[in-house]
């Protein structure tokens, strides 16, 4: 502003230097005649600076279209054949502004509740279970990358942290760091995108829960052409560390998980997504004293399907998602592999424009003693205030197969603030 | 076994060459219907053009669907609506495309707004308590026949760039489409002319450049704020300004309930009308000058019954 400013009046100096100085001979016309020049070239001047300044006013203000830039901008409508391209007035706003490579960032809040009784596995009564952070943007022309930290309560953990490289031949989608691993679907998913406020039974029992797989690593995927099906096959190698689920004892102790999806769009309004997974690595089960005497491992072979419906002319006020997923664990312990099974199926419908109902069956038998069966049934109600918030309650009644049945309402507020992230689907 | 045989499966699928997509023609992806149905006009049978969310749902609230990954794929040229329209959708298609030819700054990427006449773009402190805003102004600009003129010379010169060898008949198409556009419009401020200043309520914020090219003046909106739901006080207090104002027309989104809009009409005596905001969002909207067509006719219908004129 200062330098423009500045430069006018430079260049006003300039322009009253080179007026031709009246001589003393000169008629009083002639004076007059200099006078008139002079005010004429002070007012165009005037103008142009007043014209600058607003333009400058709202670049800095990132206002395109607002106050002087935008009547100045209108005239292109006055001859229609002839609109010119229209200076891109404001964009130069955000491009001017140093944050403009910071990433997008955000914070997702996720506050659970517990009243009832559950003496097997009791959530605490108030919780602030988790605060998760994200941080995304794109790194180079060759990648983009993104950070999800979750901080809770006590300690702060890499959830997830990778680059994403696009540009690799073969049309590869390859991400390297850590990263929650594709099997089936409820693994991959981030707390604020389930439908319920906990997991399901088969996903604590035989996944490893709310970490599940979770693991530095590589991951390759490639869209298999098959005309108008959407068919992907993904490929992971994790270092073999997952919560209770898997533990390296030694460098090629590795994870590895495969996953098969295929979606198909029914009609515009109806789809049906179907995917198979498959994970292996080794388990904690025969580590004595830090020394991983036993050397087992555990394989996972899970099948999931999501059906949703969404009409698209009242897509923000109904809708319905399916989902299941079946899951057998083989795992290796002293005494003998246990082969366990379990799944879930539940079915959550959108009634309004910030209402969901839902509910959910669980069945599953424990991963290291396929003798236990829990089984489980809850009935969700979510209320969105708007889209960055979320209320939700959730009556869960579970029959464990080892201590006495639990009965528990179960609320959770969510809230997230910073960049408007990607819808869930 | 059955390990190595799904492992043995998952190689060979990781393995199996990808289908070359070009066929001469250019592939050319848009956001909206709008979009594809201007660069249709701009490509003509040069270009092959997939348009994804539809002219009947809520742009802001498309699910990003796989099947959306596979055409964004294939894309050659990728025309966005940008101003923030598709932020809940566009990056996870954008992430998972594996193109590099159509990620934003590449060579096949068309933001659509980058030269066209943006209104309502906030001043000063900016959150959220303000609803959904978008924070670098309006972005259903294309609802105005001038922005879709420049709309369609930004796709002729993304064309061009893609397929210099077409350059002549992309501009010949343009020059064409500019021509008819301008004819159409004489047409349309001849049928709204005696309308002008006439005050009407929205129910969205879909319509500042459509309202303002018409010299229509939108008094106020259904939703208290952007992206929220109407509110009982909200309504309220819309029906007495409207009474105040003697304002009889709600013009709603073919995706928005009609229930209060309806409400709406019926205290004030009034009317509801379903424009259509987009190609596609109706089926006489087939191409971009029969939206307005449609548009224009439907309102100046309207708007004769209620004033008289």
């Amino acid at each position: 502003m200062r330098a423009t400013r500045f430069a006018c009046v430079a260049l006003m100096g300039v322009a009253l230097a080179m007026v031709p100085r009246p001589a003393l001979a000169q008629t009083a016309e002639q004076a007059q005649t200099i006078q008139q020049q002079i005010d004429q070239l002070r007012k165009e001047f005037g103008d142009r600076l007043a014209a600058l300044e607003a333009q400058l006013a709202g670049i800095q203000g990132g206002q395109a279209g607002g106050g002087a830039p935008q009547a100045a901008a209108t005239p292109a409508e006055a001859t229609p054949a002839q609109a010119a391209p229209l200076p891109a007035v404001g964009q130069g706003g955000a491009l001017a502004n140093s944050k403009v490579f910071n990433p997008d960032m955000a914070v997702i809040g996720d506050f659970l509740g517990a009243a009832g009784r559950n003496e097997v596995n009791p959530n605490p009564a108030l919780e602030m279970h988790e605060s998760e952070a994200s941080f995304q943007a794109v790194v180079d022309p060759y990648g983009r990358a993104d950070f999800f930290v979750s901080f809770g309560e006590e300690g702060v953990e890499l959830e997830e942290g990778f680059l994403t490289l696009t540009e690799l031949p073969g049309k590869l989608l390859t991400r390297v760091g850590r990263m929650r691993a594709a099997f089936g679907k409820v693994n991959g998913l981030h707390n604020h995108v389930l439908p319920w406020t906990d997991r399901p039974l088969v996903i604590n029992n035989l996944v490893g829960g709310e970490e599940g797989i979770d693991d530095a690593g590589i991951s390759v995927a490639r869209l298999i052409p098959a005309g108008t099906l959407f068919l992907e096959a993904t490929g992971q190698v994790f270092r073999g560390d997952s919560g209770e689920l898997f533990r390296s004892s030694k460098r090629g102790d590795l994870t590895y998980v495969g996953h098969l999806r295929a979606y198909h769009d029914i009609s515009e309004s109806t789809n049906v997504d179907l995917g198979v997974s498959y994970s292996s690595g080794h388990n904690p089960a025969g580590i004595v004293s830090d020394v991983d005497l036993g050397r087992f491992t555990t394989k996972l072979f899970g099948a999931d399907m999501t059906l949703r419906w969404r009409p698209l002319t009242r897509a923000i006020y109904h809708q319905f998602v399916g989902r299941s997923e079946i899951i057998w664990s083989d795992r290796g312990q002293f005494g003998g592999r246990q082969r366990s099974m379990g799944y879930y199926a539940s079915g959550d419908y959108q009634f309004a424009r910030r209402w969901f109902v839902g509910g959910r069956y669980d069945r599953s038998e424990r991963a290291d003693d396929a003798a236990l069966l829990d089984k489980g049934a809850s009935a969700v109600l979510t209320y969105w205030p708007s889209e960055f918030s979320q209320v939700r309650g959730q009556y869960r009644h579970i029959d464990y197969a080892d201590g006495p049945a639990a009965n528990e309402l179960l609320f959770q507020f969510q809230f997230s603030i910073g960049a408007h992230g990607a819808h869930p689907f | 076994m059955v390990i190595r045989t799904f492992k043995l499966i998952l190689l060979l699928l990781l393995g199996v060459p990808v289908v070359a997509s070009a066929q001469g023609k250019l592939n050319v992806v848009t956001t909206t219907e709008d979009l594809g149905a201007i660069a249709r006009e701009v490509g003509g049978d040069k270009v092959a053009v997939t348009a994804l969310a539809k002219g009947y749902q809520d742009p802001h609230f498309v699910d990003p669907k796989p099947s959306f990954i596979l055409a964004v794929s294939r894309a050659d040229v990728l025309i966005v609506v940008g101003r923030e329209l598709e932020l809940g959708w566009l990056p996870p298609l954008l992430s998972s495309s594996r193109n590099s030819t159509i990620q934003p700054g590449a060579k096949g990427y068309l933001d659509a707004s980058a030269n066209v006449r943006i209104l309502e773009i906030p001043t000063g402190q900016i959150t959220r308590a303000m609803g959904d805003v978008h924070p670098s102004g309006n972005p259903h600009y294309w609802l105005e026949p001038g922005n879709g003129r420049r709309i369609a010379q930004a796709i002729r010169d993304k064309l061009s760039e893609n397929a210099p060898a077409n350059a002549a008949f992309f501009a010949q198409r343009y020059a064409d489409f500019d021509m008819r556009l301008a004819a159409a419009e004489k047409r349309w401020d001849a049928t709204m002319a005696p309308y002008k200043g006439t005050k009407v309520v929205t129910y969205h914020r879909s319509w500042p450049n459509f309202m303002e090219r018409f010299g229509l003046d939108v008094m106020g909106y259904v939703e208290p704020k952007p992206g929220i739901p109407p509110s009982p006080s909200h309504t309220l207090e819309l029906i007495q300004d409207m009474k105040r104002q003697g304002v009889k027309l709600v013009v709603v989104e073919p995706y928005f309930d009609l229930k209060t809009p309806q409400a709406i009409a019926n205290q004030v005596d009034g009317k509801v009308l379903v424009l259509a905001p987009s190609v596609g969002g109706t089926k006489e909207a087939t191409d971009y000058i029969q939206l307005f067509e449609y548009d224009v006719n439907l309102l100046a219908g309207a708007l004769k019954q209620i004033t008289g004129k």
